[in-house]
């Protein structure tokens, strides 16, 4: 034990070795991960500020179709994080086609989520006549914040499920290691960890009771 | 640079069983927080004991499945204080002017 602090020690003032112990795509990711929390974070707080302040916020969010649709996104995202690690850890087995199909469920519930939201986007836009700039209940200041912080998280999603789908070719072609689906996990519990705070404070504080 | 020993250390230090332990975790905190919506509790309240239901979330995604616990702590230290201290600076400053917002209009 001793030896080996001793050694990484003298390491991290040589520069030989990294003092975090992991590899760079790795540790670029994980900055990357915290900028953009400060970004989901300004505009989550934007939605709570107008929530709290404001006791004629609507609350448009039925029990169906909003919150049942808006409780299997969370499911579908929640599964495909699961399927997200188990991909990891059979690419750490050295088990490529087990970690290929894992990350091919995990961009089938990525695309479930998609689906669902876009449906009910739909159906706030089209029944609720809901709008960035305007609602039926004069506090367009709802539908810019609801719109902006799910729009820019189902962005997330999509740009996920194309990086995966990048990574999953590499892997059934014998390219790319351990550590490059590794990152390409941390990215989609990033997106997942968002939606843990998106599902309760934009739909659960505004839904119908 | 990953080491073979490390990559093996993370396998070791979480399971399968651990990753479908975390999962339900994941699954029953979100259905409290459904069952809590059609509460009639007052917004600060349902507020607060929703976003720490999803710290709680976010502490077991963070974990287990992004491997922090796993890592040297040096990386934890590195990365989240400063957006703790970001996020608290928020708070601070947004929150408590929010709550007090409503009770500054006319005829309250």
């Amino acid at each position: 034990m001793s030896t080996q602090v001793t050694a990484a020690a003298a390491s991290v003032w040589d520069g030989g070795r990294s003092p975090y112990a992991v590899n760079s795509k790795k540790f670029g990711m994980w900055l990357f991960i915290i900028s953009d929390s400060l970004t989901f974070s300004a505009l989550l707080f934007a939605y709570t500020y107008g929530r709290v302040s404001n006791p004629n916020w609507p609350t448009p969010f039925h029990f169906s179709p909003s919150i049942i649709f808006s409780s299997v996104m969370t499911f579908a995202l929640l599964s495909s994080s699961l399927t997200m690690v188990m991909a990891v850890h059979s690419m750490n087995h050295g088990n490529r086609k087990a970690a290929g199909g894992w990350i091919l469920a995990t961009m089938a519930g990525g695309t479930l989520f998609v689906v669902l939201h876009l449906t009910e986007w739909l159906n706030l836009i089209n029944n609720e006549h809901v709008t960035p700039a305007h609602n039926p209940w004069g506090v367009p200041l709802f539908g810019a914040t609801f719109f902006g912080i799910t729009g820019l998280h189902m962005t997330h999603v999509i740009i996920g499920i194309i990086y995966l789908g990048i990574i999953c070719q590499a892997i059934f072609r014998g390219k790319f290691k351990a550590e490059d689906v590794e990152v390409s996990g941390l990215y989609w519990h990033f997106v997942d960890l968002v939606w843990m705070f998106v599902f309760p404070l934009v739909y659960l504080m505004s839904a119908k009771i | 640079m990953s080491t073979h020993a490390e990559v093996l250390e993370h396998v070791e230090g979480a399971g399968t069983l651990t990753f479908v332990r975390v999962w339900i975790a994941l699954l029953g905190l979100t259905g409290c927080e459904i069952f809590l919506a059609y509460e009639q509790v007052g917004v600060m309240l349902m507020l607060s004991i929703l976003v720490a239901l999803s710290i709680i979330k976010a502490a077991l995604i963070i974990a287990y499945f992004m491997h922090l616990k796993f890592e040297r702590f040096s990386l934890f230290v590195t990365l989240f204080p400063m957006l703790v201290f970001c996020i608290l600076l928020m708070t601070i400053f947004f929150l408590g002017d929010a709550v007090r917002l409503p009770f500054m209009r006319p005829g309250i």
